[in-house]
């Protein structure tokens, strides 16, 4: 779409001011020049206040996800990416195949334009990469110091295949637990940057869209009670809400559970446990013992269920607690993350 | 992990579980002490008392700097960071433990107050150079493991000449809390506490040694042994205290001969003794007022001391009536003996100090014990 602005936006130099969020012709050259230009697509460059789209029968599922993240570039991604992969991974922990997103941005008067456009163009290499477009967006701008540079908030759309039910309240006793891979990876990657932390090889966050390793967790034809990513909170939390969903209780087993040693060392280091710390491209998956093996396999043979493990059984207990035998040979309750381990993870 | 899994290994504790099983004596019963907080939260964090028989009992003791601060102190605390001219730097712990009247620092900090959290006392000496038309102040906790830190950053400012810094000191004693345990008439004339032995203080130990718990062994004729705040310390400690009440000997030994020496950190100590002097008496949570049980700065550093700067007066907190942290911190009672815990009061809304720190006995409890209770 071509309009004449008397010169381009400088992008290299330039940062936000209150007329780009003002509705004017600079709100638009900032939409045309740094948005659409990045996360070109046909629905987008319709350029209407919202996206149409034919719909096919069945169930839709609809989550958002708001994005705070400080720094907005860490180890492993942006805060860009970041809102791609939270929000397909909502969207994908229903069993669904996400479709399309929406994104709302708020920024900071001040904020550099150059921030701005690595942020969208890593945000759309992520769409890109999800197959997930970005379909329709907001963009409004605050005075300086009423935000914190940028908050991003994603929305996304998409559809449940047919026979797939999952959700928070089906896991059984005797059901199996397995998560698909290293747990702790975000936090610890986060928390290290801010802070300068080096502990030898660098933790990298793992940030990642898991619509892809949940169709193929779902083409492995087993059946699925519940999904759900362990994000702020990590682990514990998790399991401590679909417990208390499901109305059951959980053990696990801590050697078991796959943790890096630099996250292991780090969470040594601040005190902190790695249960606790969280994920942005990790699952936990809930379904039947007859069939984890086979589950576990086909998320093994995925790419990001490389480092797939079991990790522990759904069993009875009316007071819904999650506990772990320890690697020790104890055994003691995993709770609930009390107040905030660290604020603005994601 | 190197230096870490070697403390850690299962199969290790399983041998030890099974050697305490036969130390102990079926015919009676063990209690023992583990002072510090740190203990108290590596044993329940790796199980520790599904491995231990049922006649071998822990009490846990006072060994927590957030938990056996008087709110009268936390309230001087707000008070400052109320301020305008003032930053309150604080250690992360002591943000949500609750002041009278349902305040807290981090309440304080939603109202307007600066108040922020750092790890390290030198964030403090940064911050105050930062901001040198504002006051930095410290909000220094904790027993002698804290104590060289806090008086390394004020030698630190004086060499700066940072004028803006100060120091709202609450540092505390070891030994002068253990001497107030087993001098209270539960436990010596009584009896209604039984304890007969204490696992003795890990990182406090590195600074003042093992050689000032030999009074208590031999006064009180109570077997201390000093422990590693690692699982297998712990257990290897219990072990330890067993052999000792079963040949009747009352010793202080030393597990944690990898860090712990009889004089301990003759630097260390020697700086504390440079910035700081004992206070008269100084008020607990839970034991009442001690007698030189307690730290201040010495006058020669005394434009560093934010009490005498800022001229704030002591104050007499407000308790929770029905909160139990006194007789809990004095070993009387276990947290679910109180009728607050995990009911009115949780990790998510404090009401005593012992549900605030990780350390204290109420949030180890709640957070890796309820299953055993229920």
């Amino acid at each position: 779409m071509s309009r004449h602005y008397t010169s381009r936006l400088d992008i290299e130099n330039g940062c936000v001011d209150l007329t780009h969020g003002g509705g004017g012709r600079a709100m638009a050259q900032l939409i045309d020049e740094l948005f659409v230009a990045a996360l070109a697509n046909p629905l987008l460059e319709q350029m209407n206040d919202q996206a149409s789209f034919p719909v096919t029968a069945g169930r839709m599922v609809m989550a958002t996800d708001s994005h705070v993240v400080t720094p907005l570039f860490f180890p492993g991604g942006d805060i860009g990416s970041l809102a791609v992969h939270g929000t397909v991974n909502d969207v994908a922990m229903s069993g669904a195949r996400p479709l399309y997103l929406a994104a709302g941005f708020i920024l900071e008067e001040g904020f550099p334009l150059a921030d701005l456009a690595r942020v969208v163009a890593s945000m759309a290499e992520a769409s890109r990469e999800a197959g997930v477009p970005v379909v329709t967006g907001d963009t409004k701008v605050v005075e300086r110091g009423k935000a914190d540079g940028l908050f991003i908030t994603t929305t996304g759309v998409g559809i449940i295949p047919d026979g797939v039910e999952i959700s928070g309240d089906r896991a059984r006793p005797g059901d199996r637990i397995l998560v698909n891979g290293m747990l702790g990876d975000h936090g610890v990657a986060i928390m290290a940057s801010r802070e300068n932390l080096d502990f030898g090889t660098p933790v990298v966050s793992d940030s990642a869209a898991l619509h892809g390793l949940v169709a193929a967790m779902l083409g492995s034809g087993v059946e699925l009670h519940c999904l759900r990513d362990p994000t702020r909170g990590g682990l514990a939390a998790t399991l401590n809400e679909l417990a208390q969903q499901s109305g059951v209780g959980m053990l696990i087993d801590e050697a078991a559970l796959p943790v890096r040693e630099g996250v292991r060392a780090c969470c040594e280091f601040l005190g902190l446990d790695p249960l606790n710390v969280a994920n942005e491209g990790k699952l936990v998956a809930i379904g039947p013992p007859d069939a984890a093996e086979r589950l576990l396999a086909a998320m093994r043979a995925h790419p990001l269920g490389r480092h797939a493990a079991m990790v522990g059984s759904v069993i009875e207990d009316d007071h819904n607690f999650v506990q772990m035998d320890t690697a020790f040979g104890g055994r003691r309750m995993v709770d609930w993350l009390s107040g905030e381990q660290l604020p603005r993870i994601c | 992990m190197k230096y870490i899994d070697e403390f850690r290994d299962g199969e290790l504790a399983r041998g030890l579980a099974t050697a305490i099983r036969r130390e102990a004596d079926t015919g009676r019963d063990y209690a023992f002490m583990e002072f510090c907080g740190g203990h108290t939260h590596a044993i329940f964090r790796y199980g520790l008392p599904a491995l231990l028989p049922e006649n071998v009992r822990m009490v846990h003791g006072p060994g927590c700097p957030v938990c056996v601060l008087p709110i009268g102190r936390i309230d001087m605390a707000i008070e400052l960071a109320h301020r305008p001219e003032i930053i309150l730097c604080s250690y992360g712990d002591m943000l949500r433990v609750p002041g009278s009247e349902r305040t807290s620092l981090i309440r304080a900090k939603a109202e307007g107050a600066d108040v922020r959290m750092v790890y390290s006392c030198l964030d403090v000496l940064k911050i105050a150079q930062q901001n040198p038309e504002r006051e930095v102040v410290f909000f220094a906790i904790g027993f002698e493991t804290t104590t060289p830190p806090t008086a390394a950053a004020i030698k630190r400012a004086e060499k700066l000449e940072l004028g803006n810094f100060s120091v709202f000191c609450n540092h505390v004693l070891t030994p002068a809390a253990i001497g107030n345990i087993l001098e209270s008439p539960q436990v010596r004339e009584l009896g209604t506490v039984p304890l007969d032995g204490f696992v003795g203080p890990a990182h406090v130990s590195t600074v003042i040694g093992s050689q000032p718990y030999e009074y208590f062994a031999e006064e009180y004729h109570k077997p201390v042994v000093i422990a590693g705040f690692e699982p297998l310390d712990v257990l290897q400690a219990i072990r330890m205290l067993l052999a000792q009440v079963n040949r009747g000997e009352a010793r202080v030994e030393n597990e944690f001969a990898r860090a712990v020496t009889r004089d301990g950190n003759a630097k260390a100590k020697a700086l504390v003794a440079e910035v700081f002097e004992l206070r008269r008496v100084f008020e607990w949570r839970g034991l009442g007022e001690v007698p030189y049980s307690a730290l201040q700065v010495k006058t020669k550093y005394a434009s560093f001391d934010a009490e005498r700067r800022f001229r704030i007066e002591p104050r007499r907190g407000r308790e929770n009536p029905a909160c139990e942290c006194p007789a809990i911190l004095r070993g009387l009672k276990q947290p679910r003996d109180c009728k607050l815990f995990a009911k009115a009061c949780t990790p998510e809304n404090p009401l005593g100090s012992c549900m605030v720190s990780s350390e204290g006995a109420c949030a180890a409890h709640y957070t890796y014990g309820r299953h055993r209770a229920a």
